[in-house]
């Protein structure tokens, strides 16, 4: 039985979207975090996801009937995290502490919009992984009463 | 006259094996739901019961080292199969949430309906053991 491998997948997958909750905190926080310089100042931060796939020389279960030699894959990973490269906002305020010699500040690229479907996207996925564990322990629960009466 | 449990169980058994495999590919399916590229797999069911019937797959080959790679499935038509999107999206990515979901359900109620059977081919079993 690999019903044991659902929790590993439905984990990886709640991992990920966890951080990818994490990230679109980080920049709505950020959002309006202002700063003198191009260099200085807060990009927005995107998790990079990746299918983690079975090796090919080892598949988990060989032998069983209809299992082919080609795994059906374990999950998702984080690759990284990288920043936007989008623009950033550089506003005229010269009353701001932060500003530079010209008068100007520099914002951050944050999409707050973008930001706020991020994050109703990731909860109702990780709300998924959950429903899949859910499933997979009461599948499993099943198993264990087999044969009572 | 020796009890032999392949005989007794049936096809239920492997039914039963095959939902739980075809359970991992969907769940894999859902945790990949928002990796880009990441296309969506699954199981031909009737082809797994086709090949759990006849039992022959393949012509197994030993293997004496890890490196080995296991040939006894190759050329099965039990592969894991690529579902066909029916609006791909713009990151490469063909997964329906809510249609792997639904599938992901159905197939747990399938597995529950394959194991009221095995279940009840061993309370058979153990009625004919006790003689009631």
């Amino acid at each position: 039985m690999s019903l044991g491998n659902i929790f590993d997948i439905a984990g990886s997958g709640m991992t990920a979207q966890s951080l990818r909750l994490n990230t679109t905190a980080s920049n709505i926080a950020n959002a309006e975090t202002a700063s003198s310089s191009v260099d200085g100042t807060y990009r927005a931060r995107k998790p990079v996801f990746a299918a983690i796939q079975q090796s090919l020389l080892n598949p988990g279960q060989a032998g069983m009937p209809g299992f082919s030699s080609e795994g059906p894959g374990a999950g998702v990973r984080v690759d990284g995290v990288v920043e936007s490269d989008a623009e950033l906002q550089m506003r005229y305020e010269p009353n701001h502490p932060a500003a530079n010699e010209d008068g100007y500040v520099y914002y951050p690229n944050v999409n707050v919009v973008e930001e706020m479907a991020d994050m109703m996207s990731s909860s109702r996925s990780f709300q998924m992984n959950v429903d899949v564990m859910n499933t997979a322990k009461s599948m499993m629960q099943r198993i264990l009463t087999l044969g009572q009466q | 006259m020796a009890i032999s449990f392949d005989n007794a169980l049936g096809i239920h058994e492997h039914a039963l094996q095959a939902r739980v495999k075809r359970a991992e590919v969907l769940a894999n399916n859902l945790a990949n739901a928002d990796t880009p590229g990441y296309k969506a797999r699954d199981l031909d069911f009737s082809a797994l019961m086709e090949q759990a019937k006849g039992q022959i797959s393949g012509l197994p080959m030993t293997r004496t080292n890890d490196q080995h790679m296991d040939t006894s499935m190759a050329g099965s038509s039990s592969e894991l199969l690529y579902r066909t999107p029916h609006q791909p999206s713009i990151d490469g990515n063909t997964v329906d949430s809510q249609q792997e979901q639904s599938h992901f359900m159905r197939n747990a109620m399938d597995f529950q309906a394959s194991f009221q059977f095995l279940n009840a081919k061993f309370s058979g079993l153990s009625k004919a053991i006790k003689g009631e």
